[in-house]
């Protein structure tokens, strides 16, 4: 409890320095103004979305091998903060698109593989409400899960594959791309801000759902006296 | 500021879901504490019945 404590004041002083930092600190953009700021928040949600994304598929494969309870709590937990982050990303990148583009949204091949990202875990939140065995919810989730994880490089992949209207990576986008030099420690900061904000959420979310099990064995424990 | 209003509305919008999200967690632990109460006291009555 302590530590979660200790990370969830981390996780809120580090967000405000890194909203500071997007603000105060990094130079404005010449083409955008003060509209490339969205820049440190979208991108950064993006990243901590795909990473809970990432950290789910590995619980999910661990479940499926090893068949332990925990790795189920960390898979939903983690899939459901990689929703939440990724509905920010899905409502932050049109509130930019719209004065950059001068539209809200095109079935771009990244904003199209982002939304069906987003359907696909919100499918595998559902999946779980309907089936009432803990051992067959699990697993199947799990495998569920797994297959969800195949859109996760096409969304990383896509602004480097198709070139459609989303813009070309910034990062690790290859000779002919880059941030301007006093950008990239705002927007690395940020990232790693948001990252930490990004545990904090999975670790409280992992907390209620080892309650959940403790409470159903509570149950059992109750029915059966 | 040109676009201030967007930037404005992208922050405040994401950190509203991101704050809505923390308080489900929240509201959902609580509910469980409840129910944890609820049933350990529940277990001494089942077992004084019997």
């Amino acid at each position: 409890m302590a530590k979660r404590v200790l990370l969830g004041a981390a996780a809120v002083l580090l967000v405000i320095a890194a909203a500071y930092a997007s603000f105060f600190v990094a130079p404005q953009e010449r083409t955008m103004g003060v509209l490339q700021r969205i820049f440190y928040f979208h991108v950064s949600c993006a990243w901590a979305g795909l990473s809970a994304f990432s950290i789910g598929f590995l619980a999910n494969l661990l479940y499926v091998w090893k068949r332990k309870e925990k790795y189920d709590w960390l898979g939903v937990s983690c899939v459901e903060v990689g929703v939440a982050f990724t509905t920010v990303v899905l409502i932050s990148g049109p509130i930019w698109a719209k004065p950059a583009w001068g539209i809200y949204w095109t079935w771009d091949a990244r904003l199209t593989s982002t939304f069906i990202l987003w359907l696909l875990y919100i499918s595998y939140l559902l999946l779980r409400t309907l089936i009432e065995e803990p051992d067959r919810r699990a697993l199947l989730s799990a495998l569920f899960g797994i297959f969800a994880f195949i859109d996760v490089p096409i969304v990383f992949g896509a602004i480097r594959w198709w070139r459609t209207q989303h813009p070309a990576p910034v990062i690790m986008g290859g000779p002919n791309s880059g941030l301007a030099a006093g950008m990239v420690p705002t927007f690395f900061f940020a990232v790693f801000a948001m990252h930490v904000f990004m545990w904090f959420l999975i670790a409280e979310r992992y907390s209620l759902e080892k309650m959940r099990s403790d409470v159903e064995l509570l149950r059992q424990e109750a029915e059966a006296t | 500021m040109k676009n201030l209003d967007s930037v404005f509305w992208a922050y405040t919008l994401g950190w509203a879901i991101f704050f809505g999200f923390y308080l489900s967690i929240a509201k959902r632990s609580s509910d469980l504490r409840a129910e944890v109460d609820r049933l350990k006291k529940s277990a001494p009555e089942n077992s004084q019945e019997k």
